[in-house]
């Protein structure tokens, strides 16, 4: 659906050129819920312009339902983008419309008839619940009820693609879950390819099917949300997992006197992480029955990525020396993902 | 007050007033486009194109700095061409209007600036062309803020008016001067005077009242 071919963007100013966005490749499938993060300045919002040519690449193709929008003329592009959606962190709401006006703005645009235009802003006002505001204006709504708007704003002129800019970032969690839940049902319903970007970890995972990782203007990392979350091969990425991913020690370890190498008489401090069905295992029965150990659950949570369980469990395990080591040893067997943090003593 | 005195001063409100509000109009039909220009192709907008702003933004700068008394008399030939004389009423309308164009136009510019950029980005993502861009998204939305820079220019040209009446032009002003100033009619000149500020108290009330109702960031 979406395709970016050796896509780069340079800034040009007094002060030499700036690089937003080195040489990019990406695929984006039909249906899709595409995610890119990365931290502020990263380049993903010249990654997301660069799609529907608010921004003009410097160089590389960008082909957007078979049609190559980098040799469109002014006009060809105003028309390919009505196939586009865009939603934005800080809504951009026409302040002196209705939301009734504003969602009917894409369509006036498009020359429409009023009764044509009824037709179709009726639905979206259902869509995403706001009938009984249609009259009210943008500074009479909350940031929910405003992005919710936008959405509708972004889908009336029914677009295969909808571009989501930040558009969680200035929302309170409450609403973020609502406004996310919202879009996970328009791309099952409308099976509308959404592309996102955002710095929240929490989004991606809540909703993406697929993510890459911004840094410097590079895609440093891509691939399932499940492959990026259980495997993450750049700091970058083990940065934002950890963001969502609590793996803060609990406050009475913080000052305990930790070290890296066994001590005599210290006890490992372990974290595990269980996924899918490796999660039924009754392993820390098993730990303590057959290899004689004390084992201490410190802290223990139960999350899921796209639908997949995923579970952390910080333990202490207490013993001596051999059977602490056959323990561990048994723990790297069941290929969990495991962790020795440090040696309590 | 004598009737005759009376109907003096009615006179003259009344040319006051028709030479502020043809020269308002004329100058808005004039400074309207100007001050789109001007703002459309500043630098990061939709249609930035460094020559002509600077070309234009020289030409309204240097109409604005000349002193209106001085814009007045060194425009005479103009003004004869085109009303067929430079003395009376409508002929100060030239020299009003091209004193008022340019600043009209800045007015209209640093509103339409005042537009958040998300929302033409926005427009464009839509497939907005400029064109529509300017009509339905520039002009609506700052409209609130142009009816107060236009109310503020309608007083500015009350001013200027009593100047112009001074040379020729009739009106309120030239009441003032002839009546109440070279023959010692103090009434008279109390009565211009207050006239002319209850005039300008009805505009800027007015200005804003419309403002305020074209106003929906504030509700």
């Amino acid at each position: 659906m979406i395709e970016l071919q050796n896509v780069e963007k340079t800034y040009h100013s007094n002060h030499g050129d700036v690089c937003a966005l080195k040489k990019t490749n990406l695929k984006i499938a039909a249906g899709e819920i595409f995610g890119v993060i990365g931290l502020s300045g990263a380049g993903k919002s010249t990654l997301i312009r660069c799609i529907n040519m608010l921004e003009t690449p410097t160089g590389g193709k960008v082909i957007v339902d078979g049609q190559e929008l980098t040799t469109m003329k002014d006009s060809e592009l105003r028309k390919a983008r009505q196939n586009i959606g865009m939603i934005f962190q800080h809504f951009n709401l026409l302040a002196c419309r209705t939301v009734y006006d504003n969602i009917a703005f894409p369509l006036e645009i498009q020359g429409m008839s009023k009764s044509v235009i009824k037709q179709k802003v009726e639905p979206l006002l259902a869509l995403v619940g706001l009938e009984d505001r249609r009259n009210h204006y943008p500074s009479q709504l909350s940031g929910g009820q405003k992005q919710r708007v936008g959405i509708a704003r972004a889908l009336a002129s029914n677009p295969k693609i909808l571009l989501c800019d930040e558009a969680t970032s200035a929302l309170d969690p409450q609403t973020t879950k609502s406004i996310l839940a919202l879009l996970k049902d328009i791309n099952r319903r409308l099976n509308l390819t959404i592309v996102l970007i955002t710095h929240q970890m929490q989004v991606v995972k809540e909703i993406c099917d697929r993510v890459a990782v911004i840094e410097d203007g590079t895609i440093i990392e891509e691939g399932t949300m499940f492959d990026l979350f259980t495997n993450p091969k750049t700091p970058t990425t083990k940065e934002f997992i950890s963001s969502i991913n609590n793996v803060e020690l609990p406050e009475m370890l913080k000052n305990a006197p930790m070290s890296k190498e066994y001590l005599e008489g210290s006890r490992p401090l372990v974290r595990l992480s269980f996924i899918g069905d490796s999660a039924g295992d009754p392993l820390i029965s098993t730990l303590i029955k057959k290899y004689d150990v004390d084992v201490n659950i410190l802290y223990g949570n139960i999350d899921s990525i796209k639908d997949i369980p995923y579970g952390t469990l910080l333990i202490e395990i207490n013993g001596d020396r051999e059977h602490i080591k056959t323990a561990i040893n048994y723990l790297h067997e069941r290929k969990l993902k495991i962790e020795v943090i440090g040696y309590v003593s | 007050m004598s009737p005759e005195m009376i109907d003096l001063l009615l006179k003259s409100l009344w040319e006051t007033c028709y030479m502020v509000a043809a020269s308002t109009i004329l100058a808005t039909i004039v400074g309207m486009p100007l001050g789109i220009i001007l703002t459309v192709t500043s630098k990061g907008h939709i249609l930035e194109n460094k020559v002509i702003n600077t070309i234009l933004g020289a030409i309204v700068n240097a109409t604005r700095s000349t002193p209106f008394i001085i814009l007045m008399v060194a425009i005479i030939p103009l003004t004869r061409m085109i009303v067929g004389s430079s003395i009376g009423t409508t002929a100060a309308i030239v020299p009003l209007t091209i004193s008022a164009a340019p600043f009209i136009a800045r007015i209209i510019e640093s509103s339409l600036l005042e537009i958040d950029p998300g929302v033409i980005e926005a427009s464009q993502s839509m497939g907005a062309s400029p064109m529509q861009i300017i009509n339905k998204v520039l002009l609506p939305e700052a409209m609130h803020s142009i009816v107060l820079g236009v109310t503020l220019a309608i007083i500015s040209l009350i001013g200027y008016s009593a100047m112009a009446g001074a040379l020729g032009g009739g009106g309120l002003g030239d009441l003032a001067i002839r009546y109440g100033y070279q023959r010692f009619r103090m009434d008279i000149m109390i009565a211009t005077v207050v006239i002319l500020i209850a005039q300008v108290q009805i505009v800027q009330s007015l200005g804003n009242y419309i403002s305020s109702k074209l106003n929906k960031t504030k509700i």
